[in-house]
């Protein structure tokens, strides 16, 4: 009888979502019982609003960069520079936009574009070091993390007194570039929920639908076993920084567009830890191999459930870190085998005291 | 034929990589000499100056190197950097505390601050790079949470003194024009690096806790079997670093005698990027602390670069020195591949 429960219960706590979701459920409890209208919905302007829409809003460039970096993390590596490179990739696409009321210098669809492979260079180069040349990821992107910025600031040129001066915030002048971070006419939900919603899918679909989840797994987890069996660990691994960087591009213009202008200091400042927190509370393994995309966006959302929270707790936003600093600390020593051991050495040792008295 | 031979034999040595930051080092210095003469590149005063710009960074490198030599790295000692230079702002100008008793009480904030990622890399077996970047954030929000705004250190005669005194070299003087001799100084603060240079030279090479460490580096498992505490190794090795980078935060705070929230962002590249190019394998097992020194001073010469320039932006160094790091990590690459083949 009792065995059945331990079952029951390990089934339940050992399940891949089981963190993941109750961490969500409990950053939500304690927001409903300090603020009972949290799920209250309401339209007012026409658009959607309420604690919970502004929640799975600001979640979004979190949720986009959290599917890269599930990637990049369970190939066994780490990205460190998406918000360095969200900062570039919106640097990019607002200096190509230009700034005037009345038109744009180049087509939006264009800027965004040149925004998105500007990112993906970025990705590319982070593979290519990790991939190709097999530095430590970590250092590798490091290279990014710090360079991406000032490569930003440089591209934010603005011209005062007829001469071109780098390092300024570029404003977006024109309304229709606010849809992206805003609404859409006559949509009450904001866009950046469908773009991440969208990327959500259709990356679940590229994993799962063709070999390619499959693949990536197996190079995190023996990445000379998958080469062995005739898979490209090269490419896979590169692919995987690449689309990391795609990611933080999207992220970057999604960011940009919400504040109507191209910040390089501060766009996307801080993500890459959310992003990898999130990874981390959506149940995947540090160190690569198995990965779970629904783990990863439940736990951004749970991240920016955790930073409204604090923010309406009174926390700056330079004080956010040392909480998700903790907690993620916490969350990766709970994965660490040596505690699981530990804890089981002590719980034979209960028991083992148990039966000799 | 011999010269080929023996420019091989450098290649597969380890010391190859420092070999070529010390020339580097030197063509950078009389390319300098060249370049930016009309600019007092050529001066005693203008080295000093680099050494006194960069005391923090070259105790931060040689924390740095021992780290990377047993195969792990610490990105958070930026933000420990600018943690200790905020709790000694706030401890001297809000609380009152004497000067000696605040940089004591860093210093243990440092071993501690070492000692908790230490021990959750050695003993719980956590991926260095999550604990340090953990630790780079949670530093940098408590310096956010102790002030927002600067804090400059105004009042403390004893710390001020220190940080301003200059000691006068005995050689390399310049006349100016009114013919009075100018004998180059540095501050205290590249004493303190220098010393802890040689300090953490001479432990890594003399005494067993430097062995262990590079014995733990080339090979963890082989450094197991041989009877070394590895956990313990590695543990010692992170509260060194936590120390140093605690005292390269003192030494910066010498620098800037304030504390402020973004004060040392992308220090902790700079480490890194100095070891490097020092010559430190970032695989582990190879590396020494002098060659960091150099790899600080090309960092330096950068900078000297840029500001004697005039016209290039700040933004430069960090991007300049991105790419220096890049480049010696594909260029140890390339001389790992050399070997492996040549082992073949």
């Amino acid at each position: 009888m009792k065995h059945n429960e331990n079952t029951l219960v390990k089934r339940i706590t050992g399940a891949r979502l089981f963190l993941p979701l109750v961490a969500l459920a409990l950053v939500l409890i304690v927001n409903i019982i300090k603020t009972p209208t949290f799920f209250n919905i309401s339209i007012q302007n026409g658009v959607l609003y309420g604690y919970i829409i502004d929640i799975i809003n600001r979640s979004s460039e979190l949720v986009i960069l959290a599917v890269g970096m599930t990637l990049v993390i369970a190939t066994g590596g780490i990205d460190i520079s998406v918000g360095a490179v969200s900062a570039l990739a919106a640097a990019v696409c607002i200096r190509l936009l230009g700034s005037s009321y009345d038109a744009y210098a180049n087509p939006m669809f264009l800027c965004i574009l040149a925004g998105l492979v500007a990112g993906i260079l970025c990705g590319s180069f982070n593979g290519f070091l990790v991939a190709k040349m097999r530095i430590q990821a970590m250092v590798a992107t490091l290279i990014l993390f710090t360079a991406g910025r000032g490569i930003a600031q440089l591209i934010s040129a603005r011209e005062i007194g007829g001469k071109m001066v780098s390092g300024q915030i570029i404003y977006v002048r024109m309304e229709s570039f606010k849809a992206i971070g805003g609404f859409l006419p006559k949509v009450v939900v904001p866009t950046p929920v469908f773009i991440a919603a969208a990327v959500v899918v259709l990356a679940y679909l590229i994993l799962n639908r063709t070999a390619l989840g499959m693949y990536i797994q197996t190079v995190g987890i023996n990445s000379r076993a998958g080469r062995l069996v005739g898979i490209n660990s090269t490419f896979i691994i590169f692919l995987c920084y690449a689309i990391s960087g795609m990611m933080a591009a999207l992220a970057g213009i999604i960011s940009s567009s919400r504040i109507y202008s191209s910040d390089a200091n501060n766009i996307g400042l801080n993500m890459e830890l959310d992003a990898i927190l999130a990874v981390a509370l959506g149940g995947n393994n540090m160190a690569g191999g198995k990965f779970s995309l629904a783990g990863s966006v439940i736990g951004a959302l749970t991240i920016q459930a955790l930073t409204t929270s604090l923010y309406a707790m009174g926390v700056t936003a330079d004080q956010l870190p040392v909480y998700k600093a903790v907690v993620v600390v916490i969350i990766v020593s709970i994965q660490s085998e040596e505690l699981k051991g530990w804890i089981r050495m002590v719980r034979q040792q209960i028991s083992a005291g148990k039966e000799a008295a | 034929m011999n010269v080929l031979k023996w420019f091989k034999a450098k290649i597969s040595g380890p010391d190859f990589l420092l070999f070529v930051t010390v020339v580097l080092f030197v063509v950078m210095y009389i390319i300098g000499l060249i370049v930016y003469s009309g600019q007092g590149f050529g001066k005693m005063q203008t080295f000093m100056n680099m050494l006194i710009d960069n005391a923090a960074l070259i105790i931060a490198a040689a924390g740095m190197t021992v780290v990377i030599i047993t195969g792990g790295i610490d990105i958070s000692v930026g933000s420990v950097v600018g943690l200790v230079c905020m709790m000694l702002a706030f401890m001297m100008e809000k609380m009152g505390m004497s000067a000696w008793t605040s940089i004591a009480l860093v210093l243990v904030f440092g071993v501690v601050f070492g000692f908790v990622q230490g021990w959750l890399i050695a003993y719980l077996k956590i991926q260095p790079f999550i604990v340090t970047l953990a630790g780079m954030f949670f530093c940098r929000g408590l310096t956010a949470m102790i002030s927002v705004e600067q804090i400059a250190i105004l009042s403390n005669q004893t710390f001020l003194n220190m940080a301003k005194k200059n000691i006068y070299m005995p050689f390399g003087a310049v006349v100016n024009k009114r013919g009075i001799k100018l004998y180059p100084f540095i501050h205290p603060n590249v004493v303190i690096a220098l010393a802890a240079l040689l300090v953490i030279w001479y432990v890594l090479k003399y005494t067993k806790f430097g062995r262990s460490v590079f014995a733990l580096g080339g090979n963890e498992q082989s450094a197991m079997l041989m009877g070394l505490n590895v956990r313990r190794t590695k543990l010692k090795a992170y509260m060194l670093n936590g120390f140093l980078a605690s005292l390269a935060g003192f030494v910066f705070c010498l620098n800037t005698t304030s504390g402020f929230v973004e004060q040392a962002r992308g220090f902790e590249m700079e480490a890194i990027a100095s070891t490097v190019i020092g010559g430190t394998l970032l695989t582990g097992g190879v590396g020494t602390a002098i060659g960091s020194f150099f790899g600080v001073m090309i960092k330096a010469i950068i900078e000297t670069y840029i500001r004697s320039n005039g016209t290039l932006s700040s933004w430069w160094n960090k991007i300049v020195l991105s790419a220096l790091l890049c480049f010696f990590i594909v260029l140890q690459r390339v001389f790992a591949i050399i070997r492996s083949k040549r082992l073949k």
